[in-house]
């Protein structure tokens, strides 16, 4: 022991730096194994038929001849599920293989394994299915009819939240409304669905798997098979981008039936065109919206009807329909409120998760009736909506006290002082490239108008109305090359956000360690929750910091054993247990010797409750996170293209545990939503999706998305683990209407329809 | 069939070889180079570059049969040992990787930029790269590490 000698930094590479991902070294060199990359000796290889039609019945099966076709080791149907033939998250109603009807193109029918994945592939065309084709529903809206066929057998409705505060029949001065919709997006993440399921030839699997939450898919899939939770062990394989589309079982429980069937490993991986089949994509929403405001300004009451196609299962339509209607006028104090938001079953492709679930929708709705609030009273949109913006002490059109920061005002202003973008009068050959249009030197110029147009908006932050959302962590601290060594080891889905540094970074700074380990993500440990609602460094983070709470506590117990005495002043400092009134330090190395400890904590964000089902009040939602946008444009209005010149964007992220990836999740997020205002879409017709695929759904290129400069702000949720915010939904919700804005703003056109097509600007659509 | 090919160097045999695989398919499932990846295997995303004969191409779209007797090279081959290339680096510096990816591909490309213009300008960036998607990173970090990468293969100081 000897008195410190110098005054001890914060270790690099703890909260609030921005140090290397443990994984970045593998990802630039190729060596990091997704799920699509996994491979054994001997392994199959699976491939899936899925139905053609929207809505039939299943008349019969042949697989004779498929099953005779050479390097084919089984093919498998409903019948060979051994456990429930229904999965899904919030209700279990989708068939693992379909029984005796298909609801949805591309429900799957039947699995194959064999040798190589061609095989496979044309081994599932030769199985023939006799179908007798049903009239599908495809219109939402339709579907809530009382003469509409059932897609379920329960009806079509999914979930009706009603949303009441106020006066039910408010009247104003100033009356706006209007009608929009939204299409469907898809999540797009660049890496297939893909696993491995290896069985353990004493009637157990382990499955290495692509998701974003492997205790959820384990409940599912020992459901199907009808085994228990030790038999069925998940690891997550890398996962390629997920932004929702991970949420609900994919290859998971066919890939092991086909295991356990052939006793051999089987990898499935799917190609772009059926990972648009494998997964759910944003509702498609139908919204109408009225606005009241008095003559200065203030909101009097706001009315919504917001529609959201669920397709044919459930996955988690009820949870997006409570975050549409919940959070479905803004971040904006209302006084009246009268919303009604449904979530349908339909024959069209099953909706779920994807980021931002449900405020998306609701976003493009609200912030253009905004816009046409301050034309209508003669505002500038900014100051109408600062005047009406939400702050700490506001109330909720729930009720719920918004109880820290919420900075809707300073977000728009920040956005608002930016320094416009430079608009040349004439532009060099070489800028031409940056007009409407890009390479195909489609304008010179002419024609071509600027826009500029703002947008906020609010996310809820976790799992709400009630909800058990937590994360269990568990702490290892050893000795290890004579250098104290922290392992952390989780179920959080590292999708490529960067959990898997800042769990490293909260046990540097928690444990004053320069070495951390990061343990495989599986289901040895409990679960880490999902990875998804901006939730996982608030809560993941939380029982991080939770447990080197309780491992730091034993250190500190171990020093006191040593000099036989307790101390009230001990801390953790670079590697070692200091008192400054005792003038003490002593190595973590030291202290431990040969001995490890180890501490598990499951840890909770404070309780939310199920809102009232008549009024949608109480207290929802753990967390909300505030974002702004100024979208620069410029459309070429003879040919409706237009180019984003430049998308800003301010965000109060609490506390950027760190900065780098706090940005890196603004800019993604404000380019998916980006793509959704003018390039992407899913279209359906008659059930069926016409673009499976990145020729013909587009999402943006670096061409498309222009610079983005960001403002962050850190404004502490005296709630949350080291104050934080979730950070990572926020940006695709506000700018897609901010770019809306801005194409109003540049062309006079109403545009209540996202995306806006060049046909939409052109009027020849 | 059996497939010859200099890859990352070596010369390489692949057995077994069905016609109708790609060149994708067979560093990925058959040389052991999952480096290369399959996001779209329809020439869109880019994140499957490789060089043949020193030109990038979306190796999705090479059939395996074109690259016998060729010069294949690709994410695996740009590092010299345990030395990244300043472009690997690049992307580690600028958190230009999330999931990762589009990275070898991305790299790749960058890299095959860099070769032929040494200081390029954003434009001439955001050109080279286009082919190549990203789902996470919205390009902005993509670009900073283009830029830095330029800096310190020139010899500048950042």
């Amino acid at each position: 022991m000897s008195a410190p000698d110098r005054v001890v930094a914060p270790p690099a590479g703890g909260i609030g730096d921005s140090p290397a991902r443990p994984d970045g070294m593998l990802k630039v060199t190729g060596q990091f194994a997704y799920g699509s990359d996994l491979w054994m000796d001997g392994m199959l290889w699976g491939a899936t038929l899925r139905s053609p039609y929207p809505s039939a019945r299943i008349k019969s099966v042949s697989i004779g001849a498929a099953l005779a076709t050479a390097g084919v080791h089984a093919i498998l149907t409903c019948d060979d599920v051994p456990g429930a033939n229904r999965y899904g998250l919030e209700h279990a109603d989708q068939p693992v293989l379909a029984e005796a009807v298909v609801r949805y193109q591309g429900e799957p029918v039947a699995v194959v394994a064999a040798d190589h994945p061609e095989i496979a592939r044309q081994a599932a065309s030769k199985i023939a299915v006799g179908y007798e084709v049903l009239e599908p529903v495809t219109d939402a809206t339709d579907a809530m009819r009382p003469d509409s066929p059932h897609v379920q057998p329960g009806g079509n409705l999914v979930r009706h939240l009603k949303l009441r505060k106020g006066l039910a029949d408010p009247a104003a001065a100033v009356v706006v409304a209007g009608d929009y919709r939204v299409g469907m997006q898809d999540q797009a993440f660049l890496g297939p669905e893909a696993g491995l399921a290896v069985p353990d030839g004493d009637g157990g699997i382990d499955l290495y798997v692509a998701t974003q939450w492997l205790h959820v898919d384990q409940r599912q899939v020992c459901a199907a098979l009808g085994l228990p939770p030790e038999k069925v062990r998940l690891t997550l394989a890398g996962v390629g981008g997920a932004f929702g589309g991970r949420e609900d079982l994919s290859m998971h429980v066919h890939a092991c039936l086909l295991a356990l069937h052939t006793g051999k490993p089987v990898k499935m991986s799917y190609n772009r065109e059926e990972s648009f089949f494998g997964h759910v994509h944003r509702h498609p929403a139908t919204m109408h919206y009225e606005h009241g405001a008095a003559p200065g300004g203030r909101l009097v009451y706001v009315k919504a009807r917001i529609v959201l196609d669920g397709g044919a299962y459930a996955s988690s339509t009820s949870a997006v329909v409570g975050n549409a209607g919940t959070m479905g006028v803004g971040p904006y104090v209302v006084p009246n409120v009268h919303v009604d938001a449904y979530g349908l079953y339909t024959n069209n492709p099953p909706c779920g998760a994807m980021r931002g679930f449900g405020s998306v929708q609701a976003a493009f709705g609200y912030e253009a009736q905004m816009d046409k609030l301050a034309a209508a009273l003669g505002m500038d949109p900014v100051e109408l909506r600062c005047m009406n913006g939400m702050s700490l002490g506001a109330r909720a059109p729930t009720g719920q006290l918004i109880d820290s920061t919420a900075p809707v005002a300073e977000l728009l202003r920040l956005v608002q002082r930016r320094p416009l973008p430079r608009q040349p009068e004439h532009r060099a050959q070489s800028e031409l490239l940056d007009l409407p249009g890009g390479a195909a030197n489609t304008t010179h110029g002419e024609g071509v108008k600027r826009g500029v147009g703002y947008a906020v908006a609010y996310k809820n932050v976790g799992f709400s109305e009630g909800f058990d959302d937590y994360s269990v962590a568990r702490i290892r601290l050893d000795v290890s090359g004579g250098e104290p060594t922290a392992t952390v080891h989780t179920a959080a889905a590292e999708v490529g956000q960067g959990l898997v540094t800042i769990e490293q970074q909260i046990c540097r700074t928690e444990l004053a360690v320069k070495h951390v380990v990061t343990s495989p993500k599986d289901t040895s440990v409990g679960s880490g929750g999902s990875t998804s609602a901006s939730r996982q460094t608030y809560v993941t983070g939380g029982a991080v910091q939770a447990a080197c709470h309780r491992v730091r506590d034993r250190l500190f117990a171990l020093a006191e054993e040593r000099l036989g005495r307790t101390v009230a002043d001990l801390r953790l400092a670079d590697g070692h247990v200091v008192s400054a009134s005792e003038d003490t330090v002593i190595s973590i190395a030291d202290l431990l010797g040969r001995q490890v400890i180890e501490e598990t904590v499951e840890w909770r964000h404070r309780p939310t409750y199920p809102v009232d089902p008549e009024t949608g009040q109480g207290f929802a939602h753990v967390q909300y996170a505030f974002a702004a946008h100024r979208a620069v444009v410029d459309v070429d209005t003879a040919l409706g293209l237009v180019k984003v010149v430049e998308l800003a964007c301010a965000q109060d992220v609490g506390k950027a545990l760190n900065p780098d990836a706090v940005l890196g999740q603004i800019h993604g997020g404000s380019a998916q939503g980006l793509g959704l205002a003018i390039m992407e879409e899913i279209q359906v017709a008659d059930g069926l999706i016409r673009n499976p695929s990145f020729t013909d759904y587009l999402i943006p290129t670096i061409l498309d998305v222009p610079p983005m400069p960001v403002d962050v702000l850190e404004y502490p949720d005296p709630h949350a683990p080291y104050g934080v915010r979730g950070v990572g939904e926020p940006p695709t919700i506000s700018s897609g209407p901010a770019i809306a804005a801005a194409i109003r703003a540049a062309t006079g056109l109403d545009l209540s329809r996202l995306p806006i097509r060049p046909e939409h600007l052109t009027g020849t659509g | 069939m059996r497939v010859t090919a200099t890859v990352n160097g070596q010369v390489t045999h692949a057995d077994d070889v069905w016609e109708g695989e790609s060149l994708l398919y067979v560093l990925r499932e058959r040389l052991g180079l999952p480096g290369s990846k399959n996001a779209c295997e329809q020439g869109e995303c880019g994140s499957c570059t490789v060089y043949l004969d020193g030109v990038p191409v979306c190796a999705c779209l090479v059939a395996a049969g074109q690259a016998a007797g060729r010069n294949v090279v690709t994410v695996e081959g740009l590092a010299s040992g345990d030395d990244l290339h300043p472009v690997q680096q690049a992307f580690l510096r600028t958190g230009a990787v999330q999931c990762g990816f589009c990275t070898p591909g991305l790299i790749v490309a960058a890299h095959d930029l860099l070769s032929r213009i040494s200081r390029p300008s954003d434009l001439q960036i955001r050109e080279a790269l286009a082919g190549n998607l990203c789902r996470c990173t919205g390009y902005e970090a993509i670009l900073a590490a283009v830029r830095l990468a330029a800096r310190q293969m020139s010899g500048e100081s950042e």
